[in-house]
Formats: C-alpha cells, structure tokens, sequence
C-alpha cells in the first residue's frame, strides 16, 4: 500500500474501532486511536505475514504487549483478511473470542496473549532469539505503551536484547505521554526514553507515530543497525484523529455517549473526505 | 528394595542434565535457557557441547520465562531452568500468563525445590510451588522420586508439545524405579503393595515412604506406597483405589501442607471415598534453620515419624 492508501485505512480502522467501542460499551478508545496508524504500517506495508497460514515458521513476529488496546489489532487483523470483518461485532460479547485482550489460541494472528504490561518485550526478545540461532531473517517487532515502559521486566528484556545482540528486534514505544489515570510526568515520569535506551546498548529513532510516512520509513528494513536492537518511541497522541479525546487523560477508557459517537464519527469521516 | 539406607544415592540435576545433553544431540531445537545459573543447574557440560544453545539472561526471572515463551513461539523447545523458588514466585504471572494460558511449548524446570537450600532459609526455599502453579491451568507439575524417574520425565517433556513444571531436587535419593521406567503423566507407582494403609509421596519424599513402610512391615502393619510424581493432573484412580483398599491415606511431601500434594489428594478423597486422611508437610511456618533433611524430620517425615502417624491414622479407620 502507498501512503495515501494506508492513511485512508488507518481512518477505516479509527472509524470501525470507534463504532465498536460505542457498541460494546467499552474499550481502550485513547490508547487505539494513538496506535493505529503503527497497527496499519505494520500489517499492511511491512510485515511479512500471511492471513491464509497464519503459522508460518518463516512469518514476520509482531506482539502489542499494550494488550488493552486489543481492538485495534482485532480491526486491523480483520481489514488485513485474518479475521471476518462482521466477527468485530461480538466485540467483548459471551463466548466471543474477541476478549478485552488478544487471546493466541483463539484468534489467528495473535502471537502471544497479552494483558499484563510488561510481558511482550521479553517474549520478543525470546522470538529474536529464536531466528538468530535458526539462521532465519524474520523480524520481530513489538509495540508497548510508554507507561508500560515503568515495568522492570521491559528493562530486564532491553540489557538482554542488547547483550544477545538482536539486530532483527524492533521495539516501538507508543509515546502519548498519558497513562490510565494521569500524565506520565505526574505519575512515574520515565521520559526523555531514548537517552535510556541508547545508554542500554540501543539504536534508538524518535518520529511522529501518527504520520504514516515517518512511521514507514522508520520501519523499514534498511534501518538495521548490525548488531544492536532497535527501538522507535513513536511519539503519539492518545486519542488521535478525534478532536475531544486528543491527548485528553479522561479518555483512557472512557465510552462515548450518543452525541460524542456522532461527532468522532464526523471528525474521522471529514478527515477522508 | 530392602537395604535402601546403604543404596547409592544420585543428585537428580545430573540426569536432568545428562538427559537434556543427550537429547539436543540429535534435536537442534532444544535450548536451555537460565539466569545465570549455570552452575547450580548443572548445565556446563549443555554449555561446553552447545554454547550457542545456552541462553543465560543473567538474573531477571520475568524476562527468563518471557524468553522462554518467545524462543518456543520461534520454534525451539527451550528448557527454562532456575532455582524452584525464584523460577516461579518472582515470575509467576508469566507463568500463567505468556506460558499456560498463551499454551507455549515451554518446559519449566524448577532446580534445588523445596528445602534443598536449607539453612539458605526460607527466602530460598520452594515450598509453595506445587499451590502456585497449580492454580493455574494447563501446566502439569512433576516432581520425580529418583534420577531414573527423572530421566524418564525430562524426555517426556522434550518429546510432548506443550507447558509442563519439573521441580527437581539437589538431594541425593537412592533408585526406586527399574531402569526401564517408562513415565507416565499423571499415573501413580505402586513403589509397594498394601493393605492397611496407604502413603502417598513425590519427589525426595518417596524412599522415605518406602522405608517407613518397611518398618511398618516388621510390626505386621500392610503399607502401600504410591509414588505420585504428578501433582497435575492428579492421580485420581490410584486415589480412588487406595481409600476403598486401605480405608487410610497418609501424604508426606516438601512443601506446605496447603494446596500441595496433601490437598491434592484430599480433594478427591473428600469427594469420591472419604477416608480418615493425615497430611505431612511444612505446617504453613516459616521454617526454622537446618538442612532439607533435618527440617524433614522435624516436621515428622523421618521414615520412623511417617511410620508412627500412619499408625495413629490407622487407628481413626472405621471398624
């Protein structure tokens, strides 16, 4: 896909994941609208994944470790043809399989099954390895929130990333600079990251994680760095692309009511239009 | 199986080891994975033959076991091995979270469990872990009686997909099972046959079963003895057979009393053939300084203090 035909699928994917959350009466909304346009570049420009064998050994690893935003992937993973599209709707419902966090034994496509924070950067460093001492050069990509970042086994997984060497690791860091009950720099205020990471050994790249092409191009395969794993903090607003709920702390995992639905719903259209 | 106290005894990491050596040889996917405890996991010799194969993520157990998770989604059979108290009460939400319920090909081994560390003290004692990872789905818990029961077991691990917890000792134990063992999940042994009563142990715990009931033997006493190396899933049939044979059921092992093998066992007693039961472990203390094998006794799990609670047990048995 070109830039302008995933810029036009990310607002697909804000629009399903808005009217889901509506539905549902629930969800992570601010956390989806800050990762989708990553979600987007990833399935539909860079990895190397196939929805018709969705196990394949030699596939691409991708983990949102930020489990709670499992709608979006659930969008995502449907628009790139993993899922059916009409299964969005039993969103959170009995029995659904669309649970408030990704489940692999149930939803092709899901690599591991996240929820707690602070587990998917050390599976990717597993899934690393793994390649390395196959001789394979599938990548492993893994995106985590930046409150998720106040986890210690992220930093147990960066000084092993770096010792192992993992050139084929990227970690992207949703940087929205809000977490669930506040702002990062009133709560456990972790920022600047990239100092942090550069001094643990890796190749660091700070861009806009709402602008596709500054997204793509960070990601793309050119950007190995031999030797070192790689980490984006994809600065980012919670809330993305919806006017009231950028960067707005209130809407971690707030529900919109009828008139708020219809004016997201009308900010997302416009911006396509 | 007499003269059990003059047998020679065997330290079950080295067939683990010797076991996991053995099988990489031919399997290129088996990797062991460590944090930093190459030594007390005996896992040189796995280190001098396949460097590359030795995943040492220094001492960080969270990561250790999302490693682990990750390297088995990667396709390779990675063997996670630490010291049993650390491997699963500073990781145990990976535990359940990135190795039973996310249903990876990873095989948790637990070294030096329960009291091995002894006078260490109770920080370093792993007298919990069978009530942890029991409590979660999907990982079947080990914990074998001999070096032979061991072997067995660890290629049991290798060559079935899916979690599993093999919670080894360091202390030494004689042999109890023929050397053509073949392991079973979740079938118990019948290290003796009995009739009066029956004693169920696991791990380090069972040639002390055997020898109290010999020495309920040379008083006209009739002991079986189940070696029930599965904790999950649990034995129920052999359960089910020694409370409607024997009327009595007396467990003995290296953990807590609450939610161990003891509990385990009680569970379907109480639901299928409720029988007077004793339960000997670790009181729910924690425990006071000394070696695996003193706090054992203290706790009354000396063959002569398991042979005079079965007595008393027997005594509550309905006429």
């Amino acid at each position: 896909m070109d830039i302008l035909e995933l810029k036009k699928m990310a607002n697909d994917i804000r629009q399903r994941d808005l009217r889901a959350v509506f539905e549902a009466g629930a969800g992570h909304i601010g956390g989806e609208m800050s990762v989708t346009d990553l979600l987007t570049a990833l399935y539909f420009r860079i990895l190397n994944v196939d929805p018709k064998n969705p196990t394949d050994p030699k596939r691409d690893r991708f983990i949102l470790s930020k489990g709670h935003a499992a709608l979006a992937l659930y969008v995502t993973l449907s628009k790139r043809g993993f899922i059916d599209p009409e299964e969005i709707s039993t969103f959170l419902k009995p029995h659904s399989r669309l649970n408030g966090h990704p489940n692999r034994n149930k939803v092709p496509g899901v690599e591991t099954n996240t929820g707690p924070l602070g587990h998917g950067l050390p599976i990717a460093v597993g899934m690393a390895k793994a390649a390395k001492l196959s001789g394979d050069t599938w990548r492993t990509v893994v995106i985590t929130g930046d409150g998720e970042m106040q986890e210690g086994s992220n930093w147990e997984a960066i000084m092993a990333a770096a010792q192992f060497g993992l050139d084929n690791l990227t970690l992207i860091i949703d940087h929205n600079r809000l977490q669930q009950g506040a702002r990062l720099a009133d709560t456990n205020n972790i920022a600047p990251l990239p100092p942090k990471l550069e001094a643990f050994g890796w190749a660091v790249e700070e861009i806009n994680g709402n602008d596709m092409e500054e997204i793509c191009a960070a990601l793309d395969a050119s950007k190995v760095v031999p030797g070192k794993p790689r980490c984006i903090v994809a600065h980012t607003n919670k809330g993305n692309g919806i006017s009231f709920m950028s960067d707005n702390v209130a809407w971690h995992h707030k529900v919109p009511d009828a008139d708020q639905y219809k004016q997201a719903m009308a900010e997302l259209e416009e911006a396509v239009s | 199986m007499s003269n059990l106290s003059e047998a020679k005894l065997h330290d079950c990491r080295d067939a683990f080891t010797q076991t996991l050596e053995g099988m990489a040889a031919t399997n290129q996917e088996i990797v062991a994975v460590c944090n930093d405890s190459v030594g007390s996991s005996k896992l040189n010799g796995f280190k001098d033959k396949y460097p590359e194969r030795l995943v040492n993520v220094g001492i960080a157990e969270q990561n250790m076991i999302g490693v682990g998770a990750g390297l088995a989604n990667g396709g390779k059979i990675p063997f996670v091995c630490g010291a049993a108290c650390f491997l699963t009460g500073r990781a145990l939400e990976q535990i359940k979270a990135d190795v039973a319920y996310s249903n990876t090909n990873v095989k948790l081994v637990g070294i030096s469990s329960g009291m091995a560390y002894g006078p260490l003290g109770p920080t370093h004692h792993s007298t919990e872990d069978f009530a942890w990872v029991r409590a979660i789905p999907n990982v079947p818990i080990v914990a074998p009686c001999d070096s032979i029961e061991t072997a067995a077991a660890v290629a049991y691990a290798a060559e079935t997909t899916g979690p599993i917890f093999l919670r080894l000792s360091r202390e030494g134990v004689p042999d109890l099972l023929p050397a053509d063992y073949k392991f079973e999940l979740g079938k118990a042994v019948t290290l003796k046959e009995g009739s009066d009563v029956t004693l169920i142990a696991n791990g380090i715990l069972s040639v002390r079963a055997v020898k109290a009931a010999e020495l309920l033997a040379a008083e006209g006493i009739s002991a079986r003895v189940l070696n029930m190396a599965t904790v999950r899933p649990i034995d129920r049939d052999a359960i089910i057979a020694a409370a409607s044979e024997t009327g009595a059921i007396l467990t003995c092992e290296e953990h807590t009393i609450f939610g161990g093998l003891g509990s385990s066992v009680a569970e379907v007693v109480v639901e299928t053939v409720p029988v007077p039961m004793t339960r000997l472990g670790v009181p729910g203390i924690f425990v006071p300084t000394g070696t695996a094998s003193f706090l054992l006794d203290e706790f009354g799990m000396a063959p002569e203090g398991l042979a005079a609670s079965a007595k008393e047990l027997i005594k509550k048995k309905k006429a």
